[in-house]
């Protein structure tokens, strides 16, 4: 053990240097090269910064909504709910879910309702939902911007992100950049 | 939902094809054989040794490698708890986080020194960025001691009859410099691209677009997840781990975090194969690895898929699958796979919440782990694996009456007896902390965040994760507790020391012992006949020691859910 305490102590000081130092020096320096220099992808909107990938809170029947946040969508924390498959109290939160979203959007019918829509993400920050789940808001968003709600499906259309090279993973739809899409339409 | 099940298979095959001239780099790396990257790693390895005054051609025995192993870990131990304890007023914390407590400081340490990261904290709140990159440094080296571990193994097996198995720091260093640092910096080059963030400023203010002011929480990610999976240590940068958002911006980085986890637990095998110039066998025990896991992998696909059967009688639409706890960008069949493959290699991050999957996908997910021996977290997937070869083979000695023998070696009592006790140990450690959390509910049901059957499932994956060093969690436990920190910190000590001197052990003292060449009566091991008996000691050990809990948790939830 002594024969081995001075070399394991020194060995410790060197490759603090090289991987506790140099390595995170030069990912920070190609960090540099990316877009906002590695301090996440923001869009600008009115004069406003907004993180692409952490999801906000839309509560306005004008906006689509995202998905339900176990952290109140506030990025200081993270987390799911947790909760397993069978817990009675998990069941009936999501079934008051499911009434409430009925009741918003009276044009829909409960086996329309996608299941994205009314559970909580395993971050609690997921910015995306499901085509499904914005096609299903349309009829609200429409009626209470007073649009037509063709155009208004068009420009869903428009905003799906298709699987990684056409081949791998789901569709899916970044709520703030179609938000911020919907109000540039009214403005116009 | 096609391309939800192309993306899975696309990353299987992807680290395959990358696994394997991996696996070969890895071998030549520590037989010492020339690589196109020595010109830039020999004379920094030469500097090192230099400033450590190590000579790294002095040969050790396993137990000099052990005693080696462990002075080393103590060193790091006692930094780690002066580190955790004090980051508070250390700079490096614009967020001005806290020190941690000593019981959560001594989990914490532990947890990362033993590849585990079990994190009873959240990266947001609970450590500063100097901790985050301190728990990093960890992640290198403690993979790295992984995987010198397995190397001596490798040696033992490859020269005929020896006591002179290597150098430890030899070992320690290559695997840290040659192969985990390069691969690291090629995936946070892709990462800092895809938005994942890189930079030393706290969290910032953002206003929302009804008017909410929230904060989001930022750092070092893109240096900190590279390793994270590519040294199977798991351990979050933010509390979500890799469903954050920014911890996993999109499928790409998902299919990348992906293949770096699973890539060096294949290669290692096919590593071994090169080594000890016998691929055959290193395709053996791929084969059995790679059975085992879509046993287990394909029914969690289905399930997740499928949905939660309690939302669909509520007449909803759950063609997505089951969402609770998972995130759109990746979906249910992408983290369904994700579940097994960080449960099975020890890594335990996780991209969706295993507190919320299906009772028997979490059944799943436990056995992954109370296996623990199907390709294996850097190194000790290997280590394990090496033990149930070591009892297949005295059982098919028994069987056909003849004196085990493995690689030319003949298997006595005193090896029998280390793997015994290592086979035992993993249910030991499990059961015996489920049973205690279990018997005192002001320290067990109290800390709980689901009633019932699920509820006893918490325990138990809490316990299992720890034993098999693997770190993921039913996360709704409320375990930053004296009595988790520390009965987990025991569990995990145990369960990372236990298979890594057992094994050294073993292979060290059939090392010694006279050379045997191949005769008639031979029990070869490199046939698919020893690999149904290898399966078939695995499927025994691990279904004689945990049937009885997996009964009362995930089975019985199941069936109260039909």
């Amino acid at each position: 053990m002594k024969t081995h305490i001075y070399p394991a102590i020194k060995i410790t000081v060197v490759l603090l240097v090289l991987l506790a130092v140099i390595y995170p020096a030069v990912v920070w320096a190609i960090a540099q090269l990316a877009p906002n220099h590695g301090k996440g992808a923001v869009i600008s909107y009115h004069n406003q910064k907004y993180y692409k990938n952490i999801a906000q809170s839309f509560t306005d029947e004008t906006y689509f909504w995202s998905r339900p946040s176990a952290v109140a969508y506030n990025a200081a924390g993270s987390g799911g709910s947790n909760k397993g498959p069978s817990n009675p109290e998990y069941l009936a939160a999501v079934k008051a879910r499911i009434d409430t979203f009925l009741k918003d959007n009276p044009e829909v019918s409960k086996a329309q309702v996608p299941v994205d829509l009314v559970t909580a993400s395993g971050s609690g920050l997921d910015p995306d939902i499901s085509v499904a789940a914005a096609k299903v808001q349309v009829a609200r968003i429409a009626k209470a911007r007073a649009m037509d709600a063709n155009s208004l499906q068009s420009l869903v259309d428009a905003h799906v992100q298709k699987p990684l090279w056409g081949m791998f993973g789901p569709e899916k739809i970044n709520v703030l950049e179609l938000n911020i899409a919907l109000d540039q339409m009214t403005e116009k | 939902m096609n391309t939800e099940i192309f993306g899975i298979v696309a990353m299987f095959i992807i680290t395959l094809l990358l696994g394997l001239p991996l696996g070969r780099y890895i071998a030549k790396v520590y037989a010492g054989e020339k690589t196109g990257l020595d010109l830039v790693f020999q004379p920094m390895e030469r500097l090192f040794y230099k400033i450590s005054g190590i000579d790294p051609t002095v040969q050790m025995t396993w137990k000099q490698h052990l005693v080696a192993l462990l002075t080393i870990n103590l060193v790091w131990f006692l930094l780690s708890m002066a580190v955790l304890m004090n980051m508070g007023h250390l700079p490096l914390n614009p967020d001005g986080n806290p020190s941690m407590s000593a019981d959560l400081a001594f989990n914490t340490s532990i947890s990362f020194l033993v590849n585990c990261n079990l994190q009873h904290y959240s990266g947001e709140t609970g450590v500063s960025y100097f901790g985050q990159i301190w728990l990093m440094f960890l992640q290198f080296v403690t993979a790295g001691i992984g995987m010198a571990a397995a190397v001596v193994i490798f040696k033992a097996f490859r020269d005929k009859t020896t006591t002179q198995l290597g150098n430890f720091y030899e070992f320690f260093l290559k695997s840290c410099t040659r192969i985990l640092l390069p691969i690291c910096l090629l995936i946070a080059a892709i990462f800092v691209f895809q938005g994942m963030p890189m930079t030393m400023e706290g969290k910032d203010t953002m206003i929302n677009m009804q008017g909410d002011t929230v904060q989001v929480s930022r750092g070092p990610v893109a240096a900190f997840v590279p390793i994270k999976h590519l040294g199977t240590n798991g351990g979050g940068f933010f509390g979500a781990n890799s469903a954050h958002p920014l911890e996993n911006p999109n499928y790409l980085t998902n299919m990348v975090e992906m293949v770096a986890q699973f890539l060096i637990p294949m290669a290692m095998i096919f590593a071994f194969g090169f080594f000890i110039r016998k691929r055959k066998f290193a395709w053996m025990m791929f084969a059995v690895m790679t059975i085992g896991f879509l046993i287990l992998t394909i029914p969690n696909i289905r399930m997740e898929v499928a949905g939660n059967p309690a939302l669909a009688h509520m007449g909803i639409d759950t063609s997505l699958g089951a969402m609770e706890g998972k995130e759109v960008r990746i979906g249910a069949a992408a983290s369904g796979f994700w579940s097994i493959v960080t449960t099975m290699i020890s890594t335990g991050s996780v991209n969706s919440m295993h507190d919320s999957y299906m009772p028997l996908s979490g059944m799943n997910e436990l056995i992954a782990m109370m296996v623990n021996a199907f390709y294996g977290g850097v190194g000790a997937g290997i280590l394990n694996f090496f033990i149930f070869i070591i009892l297949a083979v005295f059982i098919s000695g028994l069987m056909v009456g003849r004196t085990p023998e493995f690689m030319g070696k003949k298997v006595e009592a005193r090896e029998m007896k280390i793997a015994m006790i290592v086979a035992l140990a993993h249910p030991f450690l499990i059961l015996v902390g489920t049973a205690l959390a279990t018997a005192f509910p002001a320290q067990g049901a109290s800390t709980l965040n689901n009633p019932g059957f699920h509820g006893f499932s918490e325990i138990l994956y809490e316990y299992t994760s720890s034993a098999a060093n693997n770190g993921s969690g039913f996360e709704g436990l409320g375990d930053n507790t004296l009595w988790w920190n520390i009965s987990t910190g025991v569990v995990l000590l145990l369960g990372r020391f236990i298979p890594i001197i057992g094994p050294v052990a073993i292979a060290g003292l059939l090392a010694e012992k006279k050379f045997i060449p191949e005769g008639e009566g031979t029990l070869k091991t490199d046939t698919s006949t020893f690999g149904m008996m290898v399966f078939a000691v695995i499927v025994i050990i691990a279904a004689l020691s945990f049937f009885p809990a997996l009964a009362l948790g995930p089975i019985a939830e199941y069936f109260s859910m039909q």
